[in-house]
């Protein structure tokens, strides 16, 4: 439903965007996944027209943005960056102002209005001026506006942004209760929201592709995949490590993050969570706890996102267009 | 087509009444008009029932008030962002400069039309010539969008309103004062006849002048047009290059 070609955008001597290509299919939720400044605003900017993109081009329900504009752009939503909306007028004029330019007229522009306060919850505001909103609800008129004729292909510049955890929770609801139906993106720096509602995660950072799969794909590239989480008793803890570290596939031992447990790392994310097991049985550790690590995201996102030998990003890095 | 630029103009329209900068707006026009007429133009000293003291000062008048309603109308949309929404909306580039322009337009309509009690006054006070004043009405308003489709194009160069303003009401004050005899006094008598009169025919002033004898003239008429085709073309040019920054 989106074919995204070769998208390249240069701002002076800065490459914003470097040789983007993907598709999305109906039925996916694509996370866009990248440190600011990663180039994901920019990449939506282009395939809704609003950029004009160097090299390459955006298909969207099959028409090219360049050549097809408008019937492109009636076939997605967008909600752009930091969610705009005239400030002056009601939620109830400015949906009512969308619907219209979406080619919704009367009785059909009134309903898919009412249907839409209702998912996302907009009843208590709709008479109320948005520049009296809070940012929360003006990220949902945002999202509201984006939904209003029913597109095929959604797009979502951070969506969740600005919400509170209970807010954000419904808005997933309310995105994987549409996602059979619809090709979506959303772009993110929440890792949790990948791995809440994306089938499919793509980490761009300077401009490039990086890492494209599902969220378990991806975590499954991190160090931490099929490392094994013990809670144990402090008083055994330097007998167990060496008995651990004396097993074939463990790399090393560490201490978890927060203090109270041991991580045994496999060597090449190979299975040990049995061979712990068994050793564990034979001998009177007082496990209190026993966990296979799939992957942390952040890990790989950490590790995908910085460049080698270079843990501070370079300054240049920084992308004037977000 | 229509629809659309329709659709825009309304939403554009009902934006200005939204909040009190409308009604300060046309107050302030007004009030301004009629300190123009009543004390600068010597209204009543002339004893003339006509309305040309309240036209004459019309193109100063404009130098201020129109770039004002014109600075926000670009600038505004870049400045909160709303320019990423509305131009990926499935409108054109041209439904979208010509729908906003429209809106700006009928609101200096509408402020003019409320001077309508000058006209009451003449008619009460004696026997004015009806049709002078309404051709002087349409070619004020004519004249109002040709500056308007200035002050727009520049509007959409800009994020910062002040500069839009500085900016367009230079280039109508320019514009404007080609047409007058201090300008046209400074050529006479060593430039050639034709670039005093080129320089007289590019001006604001003597199309607005020659309207309001009375005459609603066809190259008068093709002068404001073409200013305005011309600056509007201009507007959707620069948006179109500059949307994104």
């Amino acid at each position: 439903m989106l074919e995204i070609r070769n998208l390249s955008k240069n701002f002076g001597p800065l490459v914003a965007v470097d040789d983007v290509s993907f598709t999305v299919s109906r039925g996916e939720v694509l996370g866009f996944l990248g440190p600011n400044g990663a180039g994901k605003s920019t990449t939506m900017k282009m395939i809704t027209g609003f950029l004009a993109p160097d090299r390459g081009t955006a298909v969207i329900c099959g028409h090219d943005i360049a050549d097809e504009p408008l019937a492109a752009k009636r076939s997605f939503g967008y909600l752009p960056e930091g969610a705009p909306a005239y400030p002056d007028m009601t939620v109830a004029d400015f949906l009512r102002f969308i619907a219209h330019v979406r080619g919704l007229r009367g009785e059909e522009a009134t309903a898919r209005i009412d249907h839409i306060v209702e998912l996302v919850h907009l009843n208590e505001v709709y008479e109320q001026r948005i520049d009296t909103l809070s940012k929360g609800f003006r990220r949902r008129v945002g999202v509201a506006q984006a939904l209003i004729h029913d597109p095929p292909v959604i797009i979502l510049d951070e969506p969740t942004d600005g919400l509170d955890p209970n807010q954000k929770y419904e808005m997933r609801g309310i995105l994987a209760a549409m996602q059979a139906e619809k090709a979506i993106i959303i772009s993110t720096h929440l890792l949790e929201e990948v791995e809440a509602v994306c089938s499919r995660a793509i980490i761009i950072a300077r401009g490039r592709i990086l890492a494209d799969g599902t969220p378990a794909e991806l975590a499954a590239r991190s160090r931490f995949h099929n490392a094994v989480r013990l809670e144990i008793e402090p008083v055994n803890e330097a007998r167990i490590r060496a008995d651990l570290a004396a097993l074939p596939d463990v790399a090393t031992v560490e201490t978890a993050d927060d203090g109270h447990a041991l991580v045994v790392m496999p060597r090449d994310h190979a299975s040990i969570a049995a061979g712990i097991a068994e050793l564990a049985e034979g001998r009177d550790w007082h496990i209190g706890g026993f966990a296979i690590e799939r992957g942390r995201l952040d890990d790989v996102f950490r590790s995908v996102t910085t460049p080698p030998g270079d843990h501070e990003l370079p300054a240049s890095s920084a992308e004037p267009a977000n | 087509m229509i629809r659309n630029t329709w659709i825009i103009c309304r939403r554009e329209l009902s934006g200005y009444f939204a909040t009190p900068l409308a009604y300060v707006f046309i107050v302030i026009f007004l009030v301004l008009a009629g300190v123009l007429t009543f004390f600068v133009g010597d209204f009543f000293e002339r004893g003339q029932a006509d309305l040309q003291p309240f036209f004459t000062f019309h193109p100063w008048l404009y130098l201020v008030m129109v770039p004002a309603v014109a600075m926000r109308l670009w600038a505004e949309e870049r400045k909160s962002g709303t320019i990423e929404l509305f131009l990926t909306l499935p409108v054109r580039l041209g439904e979208a400069v010509v729908g906003k322009f429209l809106a700006a337009w009928l609101f200096l309509g509408i402020a003019l039309a409320l001077t309508f009690p000058f006209w009451l006054t003449v008619l009460f006070l004696g026997d004015p010539d009806n049709g002078v004043i309404l051709a002087s009405y349409i070619g004020s308003w004519l004249m109002a969008g040709a500056i308007l489709a200035i002050g727009a194009a520049i509007s959409a160069a800009t994020k910062n309103q002040v500069i839009a303003f500085v900016v367009s009401a230079s280039l109508v004050f320019v514009l404007i004062a080609a047409g007058t005899q201090t300008v046209t006094g400074i050529f006479t008598g060593w430039a050639p006849e034709g670039l005093i009169h080129a320089i007289a025919a590019a001006s604001l002033f003597g199309h607005f002048t020659a309207i309001t004898r009375g005459v609603l003239d066809l190259r008068d008429l093709f002068y404001f047009g073409s200013i305005m085709v011309a600056f509007l073309a201009a507007n959707a040019v620069i948006i179109d290059l500059t949307k994104a920054e």
